[in-house]
Formats: C-alpha cells, sequence, structure tokens
C-alpha cells in the first residue's frame, strides 16, 4: 500500500552532526559510472538521508541517513585515488543520493576540496532543501543536477509526499547565480505524464535561461526488490513504464519550449 | 607463387596498387606455409599509405579507388580463414585467424602515426560490414587526434570490432616501429618473434596443491611429493605455501614442455618463408602464460577473509567447498583481493624465468585465455570462490561474471594493476556495454568512450576490447543465428563471430557482467 511509507522516517538525521568541529557525514555508497550522473565518467558519492519518498524511488535504501561516518579527509582520499582517471576521462565528482543537501556542511567541505584538487563538481538534487546550500557551497559546484518531480504542487505533493515549491524557489536562486543546471525529469505515467504537468515543468524550466539541457528518465521498477528488502510495499507496484510514444511525447514538450532534452 | 598469378615482385612496386599486392602475396605465401595459423599483418596502413597518398596526388586515383583498394584487400585477409585446418575450430571457435593489423599510436618523435590509410582501414568495417578479421587494433594514447579517438570510439559502438592496446606501455619497450603479434602481444616489426607458449591452468594448480598433486577430477596424482591439506577449514598460510610448491613444479614442467615443442617445430615445422622476411638476428620470446587468474585470486582471496571448509569424497580427494562469510572479490579496485593477483603474476612470472630456454627466448608471460577459458573451466573443478566444478573461468585477466559490481570503470582499474613489466606477453581486458551506458546522445557515447580510454590508458591498463550491444540482441542472434552471419564481438585479443560460437561460449558471453552503466 502507497500509504505504508511513515513521514516520522523522514528525518532520523543527528542533527548534533553538523554542529561542532570538522563536518563528518553518512554516506550509503559510491561508484564510478559514466554519462549517467553528469559529463564524462564520475566517482558519484551517494549520501544518506532524503527527506522525499518518492514513490518509484530507486534508492529507499538511501532514506535513512545511516552508515558509518566518514570524515572530509577519507573521502578527500577517495577523491584523490580516483582523480587521475576521472581527469583524464574528462569527467569529475557528483555527490548525489538520498538527498546531499541533508547533510549541506559536508557536501560543502567535499565540494570545496574537489575544487581544490581540480575536479569537476556536480550536485544531484531535488532542490528541496535548496535553502541549506550556503553560496560558497554553490560557488563549489561546476553543475547542479536538478530533478523536479512533478510540474504542479498537487502532483508533486502525490508523488513525492513533500511540496514543490522550495525546489521552484531553489531553481530560481540558481537561475539568478547564473549555475549550469541540468534538470532531470523522471515520467511516470499516471502520475506526472499528463501533457499539463510536463508542461508546467517545461515552461518554468526554458524560463529560468540557465538550463542546459533536460534528461528524461523513463519510470522503471528496478527499486521494488529494494523496498522488498526494506519490509516496505512499492507505492508503484503494477504501475505501467512508460511507452516510446509517451516518452516522445514529453520530450517533445520540452524541446518545444527550445530545451535541448533527452 | 607470384610469378603463377602474373606478377614479378622482384622489382619494387611502383604504385599504390602493386604495394598491396605485393604485401598480400608475402602474407599469403607466408600463412599458407603454416596452413593458416595465426600470423599478424603488422602495421601495414601506414606504410601502404604513403602509396596511397602519392597516387591520390599524382591524380592516377580518386578517394574512392584507395578506399576500394583497401576493402578489397581487407576482404582477401578475411579469407584466410579457408586455409586452416579444422582442428583449430575445437579450441578456438568463432573464426578467429589472428591477421592482426595495428593502427594508429605516437611516435617517438612526438608525431601521430595516424594518417588517411589508418581511417580507410577502419571504414571497411562500415564498408563490408563489421568482421573478425583482419583484427583490427589500435595503439591508443590519450595524445592521439581527437578525430581520430572519436573515430575509433564511433567504430567501436557501431561495430564492437576494435580492440585497444596502450601506445604508452609499448612505445618505451619496443618503439614506435611496433606490431601486434598473434593478437595481444607486443613485438618490434621484423626484429623479434615468440614461441607461442598458449597458457597453464593456474586455478587447477591451487586444487591440485589443496589435494596434495591429485588431481581432483580424476584422483590420480599428478605431482609427486606434496602432501594434501588435511584441516576443516583452509589456512591462507598453509594453502599460499603448499600452492608455491605447485607452482615451482608447474613452471618447471611448462617450460620444459615448451622447449621439446618448440625444437621439434623448428626441426620439422620451420617457418621459413615468414622467418626471411626477419631480420637475420631477432630476438626470441618464450611466451608463457596463465589462465585462470581472477578465480585463483578470488579463491584466496575467500580463504583469507572468509571461512572455506573444503568437502572430501571418501578417497580423501577434496572435490568441492563450502564457503561461509563476505570476502573481497578482483575487479572492484580493491587491494585487498587486487594485489593477491598482482603477486601471482610475479610469482609465476619469477618461477618460469629460472629454467632456461630453447634458443636462450627471453621468457614473458600473457594473461589472456582467447575463447579457452571455457575450454580450461570445464577441466577445473570446484573452487574455493564458490564457482562450480565446470564452470567457466572468466576471459584473460577479468574479474569473474558479476563479481565486479563497481561497474567497468572499477574493473578496469584492478586489471590495470596487473604488472606488465611481469606480463610482456599481454594482459587482456573484455569489456561489454550497453550504449546507453555510455551516455545518452551518441556524441555524448562517443566522448564518453574516448574518456574511458584515455582514463584506463593513462592510469596503466595494457589492453581492452570494447563491446558495445544489448543483451536483447544476443539472445534473439542465439535463437535465429540466421538473422546475424555478422555479428562479430570481441574477446580476449581478437573478434569472433557470435553466431559461430558453441551454445555454452555463447552463454558465457552473455553471463558476464553487462554494464548497464559503466
Amino acid at each position: 500500500m502507497p500509504g505504508a511509507i511513515e513521514i516520522a522516517q523522514f528525518f532520523p538525521c543527528d542533527p548534533r552532526a553538523e554542529l561542532e568541529g570538522e563536518p563528518r557525514g553518512c554516506i550509503h555508497s559510491w561508484d564510478i559510472s559514466t554519462g549517467v550522473d553528469g559529463p564524462g565518467t564520475r566517482l558519484v558519492l551517494f549520501l544518506s538521508g532524503c527527506p522525499l519518498r518518492c514513490r518509484y524511488c530507486q534508492n529507499p535504501d538511501t532514506w535513512a541517513r545511516k552508515g558509518d561516518e566518514e570524515s572530509v579527509a577519507e573521502v578527500a582520499e577517495l577523491v584523490r585515488h580516483y582523480r587521475p582517471f576521472i581527469s583524464l576521462s574528462g569527467g569529475g565528482l557528483t555527490l548525489s543520493g538520498g538527498e546531499p543537501l541533508l547533510q549541506a556542511e559536508f557536501c560543502a567541505a567535499i565540494l570545496a576540496d574537489a575544487k581544490r584538487a581540480g575536479l569537476h563538481t556536480a550536485l544531484d538534487t531535488s532542490g528541496f532543501l535548496g535553502q541549506r546550500a550556503s553560496d560558497a557551497l554553490l560557488d563549489d559546484t561546476d553543475l547542479v543536477l536538478l530533478d523536479i518531480k512533478a510540474g504542479s504542487e498537487a502532483a508533486h505533493r502525490r508523488l513525492t509526499l513533500r511540496p514543490l515549491a522550495p525546489t521552484l524557489r531553489f531553481a530560481q536562486r540558481l537561475a539568478q547565480r547564473r549555475d549550469r543546471v541540468w534538470l532531470r525529469y523522471v515520467l511516470v505515467p499516471g502520475w506526472n505524464d499528463d501533457p499539463s504537468e510536463v508542461e508546467a515543468v517545461a515552461t518554468f524550466a526554458a524560463g529560468l535561461g540557465n538550463v542546459e539541457r533536460v534528461d528524461l528518465l523513463p519510470f522503471h521498477t528496478l527499486g521494488e526488490s529494494k523496498f522488498e528488502e526494506l519490509g516496505l510495499a512499492f507505492p508503484l507496484a503494477g504501475n505501467p513504464t512508460p511507452t516510446v510514444d509517451q516518452v516522445a511525447a514529453a520530450l517533445a514538450i520540452f524541446r518545444r519550449q527550445g530545451l535541448p532534452a533527452h | 607463387m607470384a610469378a603463377g598469378y602474373g606478377f614479378d615482385v622482384r622489382r619494387p612496386a611502383e604504385n599504390a596498387h602493386e604495394a598491396i599486392q605485393w604485401l598480400y602475396f608475402a602474407y599469403l605465401a607466408a600463412v599458407k606455409e603454416q596452413n593458416g595459423a595465426a600470423m599478424s599483418l603488422g602495421r601495414t596502413s601506414t606504410f601502404v599509405d604513403v602509396y596511397l597518398e602519392r597516387d591520390l596526388a599524382a591524380g592516377t586515383i580518386g578517394e574512392e579507388e584507395a578506399q576500394e583498394l583497401v576493402d578489397d584487400f581487407v576482404i582477401k585477409l578475411r579469407m584466410v580463414r579457408f586455409l586452416r585446418t579444422p582442428e583449430y575450430e575445437e579450441l578456438f571457435s568463432g573464426d578467429p585467424t589472428w591477421v592482426t593489423e595495428s593502427i594508429g599510436g605516437i611516435g617517438r618523435d612526438g608525431r601521430p602515426l595516424v594518417t588517411r590509410t589508418s581511417f580507410r582501414y577502419l571504414q571497411t568495417l562500415y564498408n563490408l560490414g563489421p568482421a573478425p578479421e583482419p583484427n583490427l587494433t589500435v595503439f591508443w594514447s590519450p595524445q592521439l587526434p581527437d578525430g581520430f579517438k572519436r573515430f575509433c570510439a564511433q567504430v567501436s559502438i557501431d561495430t564492437s570490432a576494435i580492440q585497444y592496446e596502450s601506445d604508452e606501455l609499448m612505445r618505451p619497450r619496443f618503439g614506435d616501429d611496433t606490431a601486434i603479434a598473434c593478437c595481444v602481444s607486443a613485438m618490434e616489426v621484423g626484429k623479434q618473434m615468440q614461441f607461442f607458449g598458449a597458457r597453464v591452468n593456474l586455478a587447477k594448480t591451487l586444487l591440485y596443491a589443496i589435494n596434495g598433486g591429485r588431481d581432483e577430477i580424476t584422483g590420480t596424482t599428478m605431482i609427486h611429493g606434496l602432501e594434501p591439506v588435511t584441516s576443516d577449514v583452509l589456512d591462507y598460510d598453509e594453502v599460499r605455501r603448499r600452492f608455491d610448491a605447485a607452482m615451482d613444479w608447474l613452471a618447471e614442467t611448462y617450460v620444459h614442455a615448451l622447449n621439446v615443442i618448440h625444437y621439434m617445430h623448428d626441426k620439422y615445422a620451420y617457418e621459413r618463408l615468414e622467418m626471411a622476411l626477419h631480420d637475420r638476428e631477432i630476438l626470441r620470446t618464450m611466451a608463457c602464460g596463465i589462465a585462470g587468474l581472477s578465480v585463483t585470486a578470488d579463491s584466496l582471496s575467500a580463504i583469507r577473509h572468509a571461512t572455506v571448509r573444503p568437502v572430501r569424497d571418501e578417497t580423501g580427494l577434496v572435490v568441492d567447498f563450502e564457503v561461509e562469510g563476505e570476502f573481497p572479490t578482483f575487479g572492484n579496485d580493491d587491494d585487498r583481493v587486487d594485489l593477491i593477483a598482482v603477486d601471482l603474476v610475479e610469482q609465476f612470472m619469477r618461477k618460469v624465468r629460472r629454467y632456461p630456454t630453447y634458443r636462450g627466448a627471453v621468457h614473458t608471460q600473457s594473461v589472456l585465455t582467447i575463447t579457452s577459458n571455457v575450454v580450461y573451466g570445464k577441466a577445473t573443478g570446484a573452487t574455493p570462490d564458490g564457482r562450480k566444478a565446470g564452470e567457466p573461468f572468466a576471459p584473460g585477466a577479468n574479474p569473474m561474471h558479476g563479481r565486479d559490481h563497481r561497474g567497468v570503470v572499477a574493473s578496469a582499474l584492478s586489471v590495470a594493476k596487473l604488472p606488465y613489466a611481469d606480463a610482456e606477453d599481454g594482459i587482456s581486458l573484455t569489456t561489454t556495454l550497453l550504449p546507453q551506458g555510455l551516455g545518452r546522445t551518441r556524441a555524448e557515447q562517443i566522448g564518453n568512450l574516448v574518456g574511458v580510454l584515455d582514463g584506463y590508458v593513462g592510469t596503466g591498463g595494457f589492453h581492452m576490447n570494447v563491446n558495445v550491444l544489448d543483451r536483447a540482441l544476443l539472445e534473439d542472434a542465439m535463437e535465429h543465428p540466421e538473422n546475424y552471419p555478422q555479428l562479430t564481438i570481441r574477446v580476449s585479443g581478437y573478434a569472433v563471430n557470435f553466431v559461430r560460437l558453441t551454445r555454452e561460449q555463447q552463454l558465457d558471453v552473455l553471463n558476464r557482467t553487462f554494464h548497464d552503466g559503466l
């Protein structure tokens, strides 16, 4: 049942972690990927903890802020290890999650360190906690991968159990700062594929002026087994995946607004 | 032979047409004399380019005719397989004849050795359709011109028919007039030859060590004077000690056997014609090799980091293993196991070097198996890493199927740790990617594959086969081979025709990690 996800699970993190000394953070896992989370081959750190409960989530195991606390120095060591390959391949570092901005100070420290090492940096975020991102953090971020989940408040709340407005405010702030943004839209039939939803996102994004491209990601059910492992019902069990035509229709809406969409 | 076709090859070729004709005669004569056995072409594209460009400048041919000459030459090279004896098919199915042609690289003076004819050779994969032969091998360097790099990546994505080798590793050792012999092994053109040594089965040797020299399938004693492991749980230090002794026996037996084989080969089947095209004084290598590196490293890692209990039959022979607990596996850029693999490569090379070789050949070693990883696996009992009896090994230096869970880059970085200095005959890595795993647009996929190759070569990787395809296509090809007569995929050091592989080998290819994302 979709309702089985408890709001109480939202903020299990320990606020003290951010208060004193060098920030430490929780990393769920990491990998090296190409062409998925920003340009080139990238070291992707998946930070644990997320305030959203997207029904299609493929990584519900990153919802709770669990895992070993890592210091910035430990992360920096990992980044240094992969730096030669990443630099040669024209890639960089991506902070993803979960929602990385749940651990904003930790992110800021990692990004600052990566910039000092000369790496390209990207932040993959829903923007819901955009307020937590300091200007310094954004200065150290070369590219924001902004996930907008739906075009209307109502659809966004239905899909993520959270409001859309904070994400839009964050997008506007990025636009004012002229920060580079790639927009990502997960197309979920029956939830956010109505042309009016897609149109609203496309119009908004085109109006910002700093969205360089749109990645349209067709909903898939690969996250289902993770829900089972967590003892949760997969909220979108049985939901169809988009057809080729549905994907093409959504792409066309973004392209009509002059946005390069793939 | 040439006179029989009406050509006088005693005089120099006067134009591109003749240069290619003469080159083909030399190749044909040599390969005929050895029943179509593996024989590389060399590094001919840049040489032929001199003639083609001269004719183009003189206006005697146009670009279309230049490409046609190259296409026709390649058609001839593809037909070489009809010369070979049928025994080859059993061990090396899929049509490989190892007509390896080396393309690209950087000269010692820093100039790229890329010519228009480098592009023309690659273009044959479009004009004639993809095929396993000739075995097109690009010498990759991050310093190659960007346009050539992108064309290579594009051809890889479209045809999966190119292998890449590190010019950065070969140039300092062999100079810039280097080509690939066999399928992966670098040597100076005309100045070097290789006594082919196939490879030994390292994983089976580990089982011999555990069983005190008895074969785990037949029970026959193969190595005398070894004591079996008798404990209920395998102890890492004890197994390493016994394995070391078994490898001593293996190295001695191996080099001795190769000496006998190559002495008799020279006596009864010396390649006169091929050697007549070499310098009088040449450097010979004794090309030893190992199979089952990743399965052996994973087995030792299991013994060290998990609990491995041998299962014995009524005669005390260990026929299976029970593994309890987690252990790091090769292919995840994890030093806890990668360094075991590095150590095995160094250790076996050291042992091989102790034994004198026929004609004073320099000892070398390879970590490449060709498709024979299936055959070696079939002949090997269950191993301590959880692999079942008879299951295939991973090809070449590849991590075991499905155990490289951090993606292809971490997998490649594990392989890149293997020391080339102790495996100068070649270290082969086969990667299989889905196009979507390289990026969302075609331009992005091409750029990202260039990046991966730059990164791999720039961090010490030696060789990479790049297969870009999707699983559904391969499954369909297994069911409907008639629709895919030209489907080519890269295995260890060369490309094969997928529909000509045995069903077991096809399943092996399918079960190799399909990297959805890199």
